[in-house]
């Protein structure tokens, strides 16, 4: 039996990142709001206090914080002619759940893509001629939107963060010490860059000295206390190393519970349902509305919550699977290229370079989630990519976000994995080495996709949602290239011996690679060839909205938060500005 | 080790709730994260005292889940994994054995993050894991399934009777997929399992039951869970002069 509660304004479907802040802007705007999640609230002084959160064992290899995949997980094969097997354990990426979500234990890298990003079929098709965007079946798009659009959401996102930095183009002027690269920003980051250990250090004066531009990563690890628009307050970040994979329980880590939640916990317009899941969308019987969400939470009691806006605002991945178990948008189908929902999953293609030195104390536990000096230039359309054979690009970084033993030891070429040799590589080089780290691009082609999986059933009874992905040729052509720039830095830094993990092969769920999956519920400029328009409205259900990082056409060489969060604010503002007055299409077709 | 006798700094800035209430009522409560009651928060930021989400702490000095066979076969494959020498404590020095039974006892070895439903074909490698097992399950059938290639290709009633070199060979081909196991055991998932956890064992946080005497922290130059680094971010190739700690301190904190 489905009991039917009171209609709502707007419910939020998942409540991490982009459910905060579509919470906070509909509540400001007077709507009445409710979210629902279906982890576990979630707060610093109770589940990750100073006391007990450097644990590696728990959190990161017990996964403690992230999505248990034992009652739902999703199943993955590299391509279509391979039957898609469940993913049992985590691995390649960590899934999160409960309040906060992913930015409870994310690092803090906090990224703007670039202006030419945005643009990634035109402008590289423009340089570089058609070959070059149709390669490797290739489908990438123009996001529909343009950077500078975002760029006052960005400004948005950094201020909420408190985001820690320097700034590289100032209204069109460049600034020393920051990214000249970047595009033009209107402020300068909240506050200053953190300051930079050993390893990073190196890393700047070596790249410099190659000619390149090294600048600090702009972090959400805060350098300094910060009281943001919210009235929310953070700490200084005291370097202890455990970021990504936990919780921050010194409050300096921006995440939905340090920025937004103080303030719009206590909103009257506001109610937050914990341990609830959405199982599907219900439409109107002519499909063009959402009457609101069916859910069912942990004691098994089903709801249906009426609603004027639904906002999806889970992860990507179960974004996605709403959108296909709900029928809204046509599933898309690889062998035709028709539809659009699944369409363009891409990912982020990392590799690494290990630096060995024998006269130098790295001290690597010494460090934070965005404690890195990096390098640009060779990121996006940075640099000229005439006969290379591929587009996109990366950041360098010589990071140190901890030197977490279980995960981060590093040891040299030739040292096997186990044994006396292994133990003592380990003992010999953990203070003195660290790692260059590869944040590469992943550009969309034709067979990597989302759709419902034929065999397996979550425990409501729901198909899985199927991922068939692969890095393409062009992805390949472009982490060798950036791995052997990344090389030539970290030989100049004169170590004893580096490593170069190249990325190499097919995709493998196993090794932790990052969270960044991105696309399925793309954004475009039109409805046959995007799910959302640039508002993140959907093309066929007009008060559904789709939130994250599923509406990146292709992945960037970036992190996804910072953009998935301007998006949200932009979306907002248009439905502030615009929807609540004449609810419908905010984009006529 | 008592942790009610003595109230440590930890204790203390946990509220004396977790540890106090005990390790295994809070693996119950909070491993796995399926079945909390749903909640409703409206008009305030919840919080409740006593509820801190501190770490399940391994508990006694006995095996719980080995049977005498399968610990004998323990002590000898870690012993290998991680030797002893004068570097540095090997995992059976640092109690690896008996962090891997607890673990094998709770969430971890029932498989409480791990998806086992069916359909179960081989897969490829990049789709990883792909057994029916728990791994509690898995040690036992693999631990019984390598006895008997022992038995069968070797001509010993154990692979703990092996010699040292003998057992390196066989670990060599376990983590290779060259020897192949019955009972439906993938040798090589079986070895990476075994390692990881041998590693987690040795370098996790000692409540768990391994990394004695945070031996292997000192070994390497890790100072443990402290929180604060601030004052030697900028102190660069200096040695960090602070004494190992883990999250019930260390031995000077308490009294004797």
């Amino acid at each position: 039996m489905t009991t039917t509660l009171t209609p709502v304004d707007a419910v939020l479907v998942g409540f991490g990142w982009t459910g905060a802040i579509m919470g906070q802007q509909l509540c400001d705007a007077g709507l009445n709001v409710v979210a629902l999640e279906r982890g576990p609230w979630r707060d610093t002084a109770t589940d990750f206090a100073t006391g007990f959160a450097q644990d590696e064992l728990r959190y990161m290899w017990r996964h403690h914080l992230f999505q248990n995949v034992s009652d739902d997980t999703l199943t993955i094969r590299n391509n279509v002619n391979q039957e898609a097997l469940p993913m049992r354990h985590l691995g390649s990426f960590l899934l999160g759940t409960g309040v906060g979500s992913g930015g409870v234990h994310w690092n803090g890298q906090i990224w703007r893509f670039l202006p030419t990003d945005f643009l990634t079929r035109s402008h590289n098709q423009q340089r570089y001629g058609k070959k070059a965007v149709s390669d490797y079946d290739m489908t990438v798009q123009d996001w529909g939107i343009t950077y500078d659009e975002l760029e006052p959401h960005y400004d948005q996102f950094d201020k909420v963060c408190g985001t820690s930095g320097k700034a590289g183009n100032l209204r069109g002027k460049i600034q020393p010490g920051g990214n000249p690269f970047e595009g033009a920003r209107a402020n300068e980051y909240p506050t200053p860059p953190m300051s930079q250990t050993y390893g990073p250090t190196l890393f700047g004066k070596a790249a410099a000295e190659l000619g390149r531009h090294p600048f600090p990563h702009p972090t959400g690890n805060l350098s300094e206390a910060y009281t943001n628009p919210l009235g929310a307050q953070l700490g200084a970040c005291t370097y202890c190393g455990f970021c990504e994979k936990f919780g921050c329980g010194n409050y300096s880590k921006a995440s939905p519970q340090t920025t937004i939640l103080p303030y719009l916990m206590q909103k009257s317009n506001f109610t937050l349902k914990t341990e609830c899941e959405v199982l599907r969308v219900e439409l109107s019987p002519d499909r063009k509305r959402a009457t609101g969400v069916t859910y069912v939470n942990s004691a098994g009691e089903e709801f249906f919550q009426p609603a004027e806006m639904v906002i999806l605002s889970a992860y990507v991945l179960q974004n996605v699977r709403l959108l296909l178990l709900s029928g809204i948008g046509k599933p898309y189908d690889p062998k035709t290229g028709e539809g659009v929902v699944g369409k363009n999953y891409a990912y982020q293609t990392m590799s690494s370079v290990n630096v060995f030195f024998d006269d130098k104390i790295i001290n690597p536990f010494i460090g934070a989630g965005a404690l890195a000096t990096v390098i640009d230039d060779f990121n996006g359309d940075n640099f000229d990519h005439s006969g290379l054979g591929f587009i996109g690009g990366a950041y360098i970084a010589g990071m140190v976000t901890g030197g977490r033993p279980i995960e981060m030891i590093y040891t040299p070429e030739g040292t096997p994995n186990w044994g006396l040799e292994w133990k003592h590589a380990a003992a010999k080089n953990y203070l003195r080495s660290f790692s260059l780290s590869i944040h590469g691009s992943c550009m969309s082609a034709r067979g990597n996709y989302l759709d419902l999986d034929p065999t397996y059933r979550d425990i409501h009874g729901r198909p899985m949602l199927r991922m068939t992905f692969d890095f393409t040729g062009n992805d390949h052509k472009m982490s060798d290239y950036l791995t052997d720039r990344a090389a030539e830095v970290a030989r100049a830094m004169n170590p004893r011996e580096i490593k170069l993990n190249r990325r190499t092969g097919a995709w493998n769920v196993v090794p932790y690679q990052t969270t960044h999956n991105t696309g399925g519920a793309i954004m475009g400029d039109n409805p046959r060839n995007s799910v959302v328009n640039k508002y993140l409205q959907t093309w066929d259900v007009p008060n559904v909205f789709s939130m994250g990082a599923g509406a990146f056409p292709q992945n960037a060489g970036y992190n996804p938060t910072a953009t998935l969060a301007a998006l949200a604010y932009y979306s907002a503002a248009a439905i502030k500005s615009q929807y609540l007055k004449a609810p419908g299409p905010l984009v006529r077709t | 080790m008592s942790t009610k006798a003595s109230l440590d700094r930890r204790d203390f800035l946990i509220g004396g709730v977790a540890l106090g209430v005990g390790g295994v009522s809070a693996a119950a409560v909070h491993d796995g994260e399926l079945g909390g009651p749903p909640q409703v928060f409206h008009g305030s930021v919840p919080w409740q005292e006593g509820t801190a989400d501190a770490p399940p702490e391994a508990s006694g000095s006995q095996y719980e889940y080995f049977t005498p066979t399968e610990a004998a076969f323990i002590e000898a494959a870690v012993g290998r994994l991680i030797p002893d020498d004068p570097v540095g404590p090997g995992a059976v020095e640092a109690n690896v054995p008996f962090f891997l039974d607890h673990q094998l006892a709770g969430p971890f070895g029932r498989g409480d993050h791990y998806y086992l439903g069916g359909p179960w074909p081989k897969g490829t490698p990049e789709q990883g894991y792909q057994s029916r097992y728990s791994p509690a399950q898995l040690y036992r059938a693999a631990i019984t399934a390598i006895d008997a290639y022992v038995g069968t290709h070797l001509g010993s009633p154990a692979f703990a009777r092996l010699a040292p070199a003998d057992q390196d060979k066989v670990l060599k081909g376990l983590e290779s997929g060259e020897i192949a196991l019955d009972n439906g055991v993938d040798s090589k998932s079986f070895f990476a399992m075994l390692l990881q956890n041998t590693k987690e064992g040795y370098f996790s946080d000692p409540i768990y039951g391994g990394n004695k005497d945070m031996a292997a922290w000192k070994m390497i130059g890790f100072p443990g869970a402290h929180y604060d680094y601030k004052e030697w971010v900028s102190r660069h190739g200096e040695r960090v002069p602070y004494p190992t700690v883990g999250f019930k301190g260390r031995p000077g904190w308490r009294k004797a």
